[in-house]
């Protein structure tokens, strides 16, 4: 068998770099596409500034606020003291004011003390205020296992914001989207999480226009077309399922795989459209099995699509145990054999 | 507010302070941070030849690891930091099951039954309010039994002070008298951020008054300053007289950890000028001149070091790899079905994936950070 490689970023998303841009258009990472990005809504709009532990001189331990501090100075990307509560509650009220704060969160691991202020006053200041006071913030994550972490370094927090009413939630899977994701996020009037898929960092480059342009929330986007199945995942799993995808094509069954890209509101059009025309879902995610995103989808798809289903939708994901320290890590994160398998079980129906 | 300072950096000791340590006991202290210096430079390079995971070291501040811990019964309880090879060390737990957990295996946390010494806690700070908590146990245990109570030594950094968790479990803490020794280990940075970013107070001893606690600051670089204060905190706790907040100003001679570089935030200079404080060579001075040591018998001891830290790396090299499924297993005291039958899906996953020969089809993994 052939080794299936990481599929480029470039046959991900052929039609979004024209002939006429690629002048301008630059082979970017994922970290370097929101360092763009960030850099120019700041440079666009004064009212954005950069909080978080080590985003300044240290230019985050990621390096994606590199540059930035140098360039916009110490008072609009702040060096925080070690409180994520106090960085995402200083946050709202600065949203509130009328700025436009991007507040890094460290590790996914580490937004646990956030939720106060994400489920009791982020989620709800609209509404309670009813429409008075608005949080337009975006909280930044890194997301995701299989690097090599110490605990709490690896999780997918996901279904948390999702699950909270008033927070959008979105994590983009290549350069591009990374970069026309954050600057819909900082530009978007309510508060977005933004996850960062920390395991492709660095791993996937793509070509990335230095121009201005934005990636709307809740859009997913079909990245591979295909007839049988409909695969759906998010952040660095997208690229397992394109692995998946490619594996399987070889025998004749052709996947599609659909990035959701928002997973708060979801993009239940193009879910449903593409479950109604294969007949069969599969959704392959890092994140616990139960009450996860997921679960869910499944449901949507059971609810509004169940006389168009083949077979039942199959769920492929973490377990429901706490994440286990790295030795153990690649026995918990769903491999592209085991989305072979779940993509198998769809269709023996 | 009150600072304490007993060694100068010449390891002349301030005459009214003389050490409350027998010669054995000050051996035994200097031993225990040559051999944990010697463990840290092994696990550094260790992790650079790709033998082992994250690690976060303690180059420095060996004083602060050893001391406070030194104070301590067996049957007292402490709650260290993932900074913590030297209080481990201190408290008898062996430098293997610190390269096991760091290399990736849980089983490397997982101390003897009578052993009362957490697992590295990660999130900053969170590991104060359930400590204030097993004090609180330790508090109502003694009550009961009218006895002496056990003690919680609690450590965390100077970042840590910044979070709500330190400032719930000290108010605890202080409400409720508990027997606590908070050990704050100042090292001036949290990663590339200074002290000065955690707080706009001169110390972070004097948070101690808002909670109704002893305070102290001491130069922890200065084991007889950090043992001084830490034995009377322990003592303090032990009667039933309350928590005490120590801290403990030392230096991060180190990256934060390996995935760091610390040259990005602070200056050699900087770094040069703690060198020269350097908490061991501050003792071993010490202990030349009042001849509680020779040359021969740092010799003797730097070579016993090796051993120790080689041993350790053998012992933790030729553990075998943990069962794949192991991590379902202590996810409840009875693991219900959705566990059971995930565990099961695994279990009969590889042995099928062993069995097939399309498999295995790995993903590219990412790097931290
Ligand atoms: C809640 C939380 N936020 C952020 C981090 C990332 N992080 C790891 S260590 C560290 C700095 C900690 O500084 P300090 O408390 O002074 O301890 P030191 O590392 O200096 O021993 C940070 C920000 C974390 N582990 N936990
Ligand atoms: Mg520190």
């Amino acid at each position: 068998m052939k080794d299936p490689v990481l599929v480029k970023e470039s046959a991900v998303h052929p039609k979004k770099t024209s002939p006429v841009e690629s002048s301008s258009t630059k082979d970017l990472n994922l970290v370097q596409a929101v360092n763009l990005g960030l850099r120019q809504e700041m440079q666009r709009d004064d009212r954005v500034i950069v909080l978080g532990e080590d985003v300044g001189v240290n230019g985050g331990v990621f390096r994606v606020t590199e540059g930035l501090q140098k360039e916009f100075g110490e008072s609009r990307v702040v060096d925080t003291p070690l409180a994520e509560l106090g960085i995402v509650g200083a946050s709202i009220g600065l949203a509130m004011y009328g700025l436009r704060p991007v507040a890094e969160i460290q590790f996914d691991g580490f937004l646990p003390p956030i939720f106060d202020q994400i489920i009791s006053h982020a989620g709800r200041m609209r509404s309670r205020s009813l429409g008075r006071f608005t949080v337009p913030m975006v909280v930044r994550s890194p997301h995701g296992g299989l690097v090599h972490a110490p605990e709490h370094h690896s999780e997918s927090p996901e279904a948390y914001f999702a699950h909270t009413p008033g927070i959008k939630v979105v994590i983009p899977s290549n350069p591009y989207d990374a970069k026309g994701l954050i600057v819909s996020a900082i530009r978007d009037p309510d508060p977005v999480i933004f996850f960062e898929p920390k395991r492709i960092y660095r791993s996937v480059k793509a070509p990335v226009p230095q121009r201005e342009y934005t990636v709307p929330i809740g859009q997913a986007q079909v990245v591979r077309p295909g007839k049988e199945v409909t695969l759906i995942a998010w952040g660095a799993m997208v690229h397992t399922c394109l692995q998946a995808a490619a594996y399987l094509s070889e025998e004749h069954v052709e996947v599609e795989v659909v990035d959701l890209r928002t997973l708060a509101p979801l993009d239940l059009e193009t879910i449903l459209e593409s479950v109604s025309r294969t007949g069969r879902a599969v959704i392959a995610q890092e994140a616990p099995r139960t009450c996860s995103l997921g679960s869910e989808i499944s449901a949507l798809i059971h609810e509004r699509a169940l006389l168009k289903l083949q077979a039942p939708v199959v769920r492929v994901t973490g377990y429901d145990v706490p994440t286990p320290l790295y030795k153990l890590e690649k026995y918990y994160f769903p491999d592209v054999d085991r989305v072979v398998r779940g993509i198998r079980e769809t269709l023996k129906f | 507010m009150e600072r304490l300072e007993v060694l100068d950096c010449e390891g002349r000791c301030d005459p009214a302070l003389k050490p409350q340590l027998r010669p054995d006991q000050i051996r035994e202290i200097y031993r225990l941070m040559v051999t944990s210096r010697r463990f840290d430079e092994k696990a550094f390079r260790l992790q650079r030849q790709g033998r082992l995971g994250t690690y976060a070291p303690i180059s420095g501040q060996e004083a602060s690891q050893v001391a406070p811990p030194y104070c301590l019964q067996k049957s007292d309880w402490m709650v260290p930091t993932y900074r913590s090879a030297g209080a481990y060390y201190t408290r008898g737990v062996p430098f293997k099951n610190i390269l096991i957990y760091w290399g990736g295996d849980a089983r490397g946390a997982r101390v003897a039954p009578d052993q009362r010494d957490l697992f590295p806690t990660i999130c900053i700070a969170t590991q104060i309010p359930f400590a204030v908590g097993l004090a609180w146990g330790a508090k109502l245990k003694a009550q009961k039994e009218k006895k002496t109570s056990e003690v919680v030594l609690c450590y965390f950094g100077d970042g840590a002070t910044s979070k709500a968790d330190f400032h719930e479990g000290l108010n605890f803490a202080g409400v409720f008298r508990l027997p606590i020794i908070f050990v704050c280990e100042n090292n001036q940075w949290a990663i590339s951020l200074p002290r000065s970013r955690q707080t706009a107070a001169p110390t972070f001893s004097q948070r101690a008054f808002s909670y109704g606690m002893e305070g102290i600051q001491v130069d922890g670089n200065d084991v007889f300053a950090v043992h001084r204060a830490t034995q009377a905190a322990v003592e303090r706790a032990r009667a039933g007289k309350g928590p005490t907040l120590v801290e403990c100003e030392t230096y991060r001679l180190g990256d934060h950890t390996t995935a760091d570089d610390a040259s990005r935030y602070r200056s050699a200079e900087e770094v040069a000028r703690w060198q020269k404080l350097d908490p061991i060579v501050r003792l071993k001075k010490y202990m030349l001149q009042e001849r509680l040591w020779s040359e021969a018998e740092e010799t003797k001891l730097s070579s016993e070091a090796d051993l120790v830290v080689e041993a350790a790396v053998e012992e933790a090299e030729a553990f075998a790899a943990p069962n794949p499924v192991s991590f379902f297993d202590h996810t409840f005291a009875e693991l219900p079905w959705n566990v059971l039958e995930q565990r099961k899906a695994l279990e009969e996953y590889l042995k099928e994936k062993d069995s097939r020969k399309d498999t295995v089809i790995l993903d590219k993994e990412g790097r931290f950070p």
